[in-house]
Order: C-alpha cells, then structure tokens, then sequence
C-alpha cells in the first residue's frame, strides 16, 4: 500500500506542477458550462411555453429534461477529455528513460500501475466535483429528484475509472503521449458505439455487444437505477485495462 | 560480491552477449570496457534485476537477480547511461522520491537525504529544479540516487560521459571514496579513468568477453610503437631479456608483458635505441592493452587470460 501511494503521490504533484490537468479542468467546466447553459435555456423556454396548458405543464420534468441530457454531455466529453489526462503517465516514464529507474527499485510493477491509477482517479474525481456546482444550482432553483443525481454521478465516476484504466492501458503501449491519446480515445469510443452493430445483428448479438457497450450501463445510472450488474461491468473494465498495462510491462521484460 | 557465469542474452535474432563469465570481489571496483554496441549495458542491466537474461545466472551477493529480482534491486545501486530525472521535480523532492521507492524507511528518509547531498555536493542546488541543474550537478545527483540506500553493489554505466575534464576528476574521486565496502563496476571509454580507479576490468567486444585483469596484470605490458617493423625479432628480444614473459610484434607495434616491468623497462629501451630501433610511442599498462585485445579477431582470452 506504502508503495502505491508513494507513486500516487509523485503523480498527484505532477499533476500540480504542469499545466494539462488545469488545462483539462478548466476546458472540461468551459464545455460543460457551455453545455449546461444551453439546456437549461433550452428548458425554461419549453417551460414557458408548456405552463399555457396544465396538461403539458404535468409533463415537465428537470430529471428528465435537464439532467439526462447533461449527463450524457459529459460522458462524451469525459470520453475526449480523459484520454489526454493518462496519455503521460506510462509513455513519459519511458521517453524521459525513469522507467528503467522505476523499474531497477524495489518497486512492484503492479504498484507502479496502480499508484498512477489510483492519483488520475482522485484528479477525475475533483474534476468531477467541481461540475456538481451545475447540479447544485438546479437543486437551489428547482426541485428534482436527488437519488438520480448521486447514482448519475456514481454512474460518471466508475465510467471515468474504466476510461482512465483504457488510458493507463494504451500509455504503457507507446512512449509517444499523441499516440498514447490516440489509442485510448480510438477504444473508447469503439466500445461506446459497439451496441450499434448490434441494432441490426440478431437478438443474442444485440444483447452481447449492447452489455459491452458503455452507454447502456450509463442510462440504467442516470434514471436512478443502480443494478449491481453495472457495477461488475465497470469495475471488471478497469480492472481489465490496469491488467493490460501490468501485461504489457511484464512480456516487455521477456521480449 | 558479484559473480555471473554464462550469461547470455538474445533480443530476437541479436545476441546481445554470448556466455560472459566473471566474477568481482566484495570491495573491488572493477571496469567495463569495450566498443559501442559490445553489451556492457546489457551485462549492466542484467545485474540490476532490470532485464532477465536468456540463460546462464548472475548472482548478487549469493542472490540469483533471476530468482530473487526484489532483494537483489534492494542491494544494488544503478546509476543508467542516460541519468533518469525528473525535470519538474526539485532535487530535494527527487531525492526524497527515489528514498521512498528504494524502501529506506520514513524515519531515516531525511538523513538518508541529507547524507547523499553531502557525499555528492549538491548542497548548492539541493532547492532548484532538477531541470535547470547544470550536466555536472545532473551526474551527480545520479550518483546520489544510486547510492541513497548505502547498496552493497554499485553499477554505474559511463558517469563521466559529456563532462568536463574538471568535473571528470571530481566524479572520479567521488567514486574512490565510495571505495571500501560497497562493490561497484564502472564503464567507460576513457582508458585512463579505468585504469586509475579500478582494480581490475573486463573487455568485452561483441557481446563477448575478451579478458578480464586486474590491474597487477595490465600494469606488467608495453606497448611500443615503431615507426616501421624495422627487422625486430621477437625470439632474439625474448631471449635477451629473461624479464619478458610473452613479446608479440603486430603491425607496428611490439606488445611486450613483463614479469617484472620496474627492473626491465629501461634496459630494453636502452636495447631497442642502441639497435637504432625509431620509436613512436611508448604506452605502458591498460592502454596499450586494450587496442590490442579489441582489434584480436574472433573470441580469445586476452594477454593474461582468465585470471581466477
């Protein structure tokens, strides 16, 4: 445990140091904002137009008709974002050669991984907090459903975690950053449209690929449903993708 | 303690050494030498647990780097080629990191801090960026970062390389104080530094050893350089001379090993000029050695072979 965070640490300062984890923070609330700004306008003009007739005005829902499109906002944007925050932490190791560093201490590789995991999941998760001040106005303004909310934001953070495991994963791939970024970006949203093959394929396939698909899982999360089947699915994706990156530097050794 | 029998490594279709053998004693400081490309880096990473060799075992200490990599990596020291830093990083911060991962327990992180910072003069930079250090002051954090946990063995691949002659010396004679209990093998490209701070070294050529002496041993040849072969018989000088273990005349050069050089040298010197012999160039020990064993031909021991 000493060990992991021992990286963690180094990382999280790092992180503090450069500019691309304020960047990344900074453009991801810029577009969200953006985003935010746009469906709540979008919102109270139907609002208005919907209060003329109580039938209509029964159906206005901030759950449905804000959130849903928000949150949904930020995955795709998380889906850009994301791959930009990991593409360093493997691929730097390597082209500035501490790799050989790391490697000739007493560390674990495992620990190595896990401690640069674990420091892009704590940075995500503070990205992820500072965009609850969206939440939050709604919240003051308006009166939605909380349960929704708080397993949407559950929902965000476990897809983080697997987008950063496919990042840690394609990092340990290259020492070019771009490439890194590149890849990682490529597989998640491979694997984010994956269900769309399946729309025309027959029924066995359509469940397969809309289970491997990221999307599905995220809508159960944001309607406030909390299956432990999604949960399973995201936690073994991340840890698929820190398995990957583990493989990789072990058959290196042996190459 | 370092002891490596038949090491071997291939990548692919490269064999990057072939079957090295040597062994160094606790407290020794021996050299790494050969051409670009031979496989001292290779041997070198092998000893650190950072690459597994394709067959043959290195032993630490009595500990196999194959079997038992995270005991061993807690006992070596490894200073690589290229120095591995951390740009953004102070050097209190970088030292204080590589103090953490080599496992040096918290109480004793900030002694074992301010111990290397002293042993390595780096005082003068202990709170600027790693980034903005000069080459001499980068070398030398490396050196510190590779003995921060006092390790029993210290590799240290070319750590005069890109330094002035000023900051050459100054490295070298940190290493010299290193000398005492702590092993270290050292390569380099400068036959001198070799030759002055180390007790003995290996050639290697093609990923293959050529010799390993000790400096007893490089200390008893000479090499004198002719401006022509000028009809020198190498029986007729060895016969003269009962001090002359061996004499080899290739191309212009006369490769003589003493058994006793100090009484020898100026009688055959004395002999040669007499005779009218025009020499060039007198080089005695590791130097006139080492162009001789590299441009052999082929796999064979050196002058005086394997030693142990």
């Amino acid at each position: 445990m000493r060990n992991i965070w021992i990286i963690t640490k180094k990382e999280l300062k790092g992180f503090l140091y450069t500019p691309i984890a304020y960047i990344i923070t900074a453009f991801f609330l810029l577009v969200s904002g953006f985003f935010f700004y746009n469906i709540v306008v979008w919102f109270s003009g139907q609002s208005a137009r919907m209060m003329q007739n109580p039938y209509y005005a029964n159906q206005l829902n901030l759950n449905k008709m804000v959130f849903e499109s928000y949150f949904n906002n930020l995955a795709i944007i998380l889906m850009f974002l994301l791959p930009l925050l990991t593409m360093r932490l493997l691929s730097d190791e390597r082209r500035m050669r501490t790799e050989e560093l790391l490697l000739t201490s007493p560390l674990k590789i495992s620990s190595i991984i896990l401690g640069k995991y674990l420091a892009a999941l704590i940075i995500y998760s503070l990205i992820l907090m500072l965009t609850a001040t969206h939440s939050i106005f709604i919240i003051i303004h308006g009166n939605p459903q909380i349960v929704p909310l708080v397993t949407a934001y559950l929902g965000l953070f476990l897809m983080g975690a697997v987008f950063i495991a496919i990042g840690i994963f394609a990092s340990s791939l290259t020492e070019n950053q771009i490439i890194a970024a590149v890849i990682s970006f490529s597989t998640i949203l491979l694997i984010w449209v994956i269900s769309w093959i399946g729309e025309g394929a027959g029924a066995g396939w359509k469940g397969i690929l809309s289970y491997l698909s990221f999307f599905s899982h995220f809508q159960n999360m944001i309607k406030g449903v909390v299956d432990t089947k999604d949960i399973v699915y995201y936690l073994s994706f991340s840890f698929m993708g820190i398995y990957f990156a583990y493989t990789v530097f072990e058959f290196k050794k042996w190459r | 303690m370092i002891e490596v029998e038949n090491l071997s490594k291939r990548f692919g279709n490269l064999e990057a050494i072939k079957d090295i053998s040597f062994s160094v004693e606790k407290g020794k400081i021996w050299g790494f030498l050969g051409p670009n490309g031979a496989g001292k880096t290779t041997t070198m990473r092998i000893l650190t647990g950072y690459l597994p060799p394709s067959s043959g075992t290195a032993r630490i200490s009595g500990l196999d780097v194959t079997a038992d990599p995270n005991r061993v990596k807690k006992k070596v020291g490894y200073l690589p080629e290229i120095v591995p830093i951390y740009p953004e990083m102070t050097v209190k911060e970088y030292l204080r990191f590589i103090a953490e991962i080599s496992g040096i327990q918290r109480k004793k992180i900030n002694s074992a801090v301010q111990g290397v910072v002293e042993r390595a003069h780096l005082k003068e930079v202990y709170s600027r960026l790693v980034k903005n250090i000069s080459k001499g002051y980068r070398q030398r954090l490396g050196i510190a970062q590779a003995i921060i946990h006092e390790p029993e063995i210290l590799i240290l691949d070319e750590p005069t390389i890109g330094l002035d002659p000023a900051q050459i010396i100054e490295i070298r004679e940190m290493i010299q104080s290193f000398r005492g209990n702590t092993t270290i093998i050292l390569s380099s490209h400068i036959l001198p530094e070799i030759s002055q701070v180390c007790d003995g070294a290996v050639v290697i050529k093609e990923g293959q050893l050529m010799a390993n002496m000790t400096r007893d041993e490089w200390n008893k040849n000479l090499e004198i350089i002719l401006t022509s072969q000028q009809g020198i018989a190498e029986q007729e000088l060895k016969a003269k001379f009962p001090g002359i273990q061996a004499v080899k005349l290739i191309k212009n050069s006369l490769m003589i090993t003493f058994n006793d050089i100090i009484s020898n040298i100026n009688p055959l010197l004395q002999y040669l000029i007499r005779q009218r012999v025009v020499i060039k160039e007198v080089k005695a020990g590791l130097e006139g050695l080492y162009m001789n064993i590299i441009s052999t031909e082929g796999s064979q021991p050196g002058l005086s072979g394997s030693h142990q």
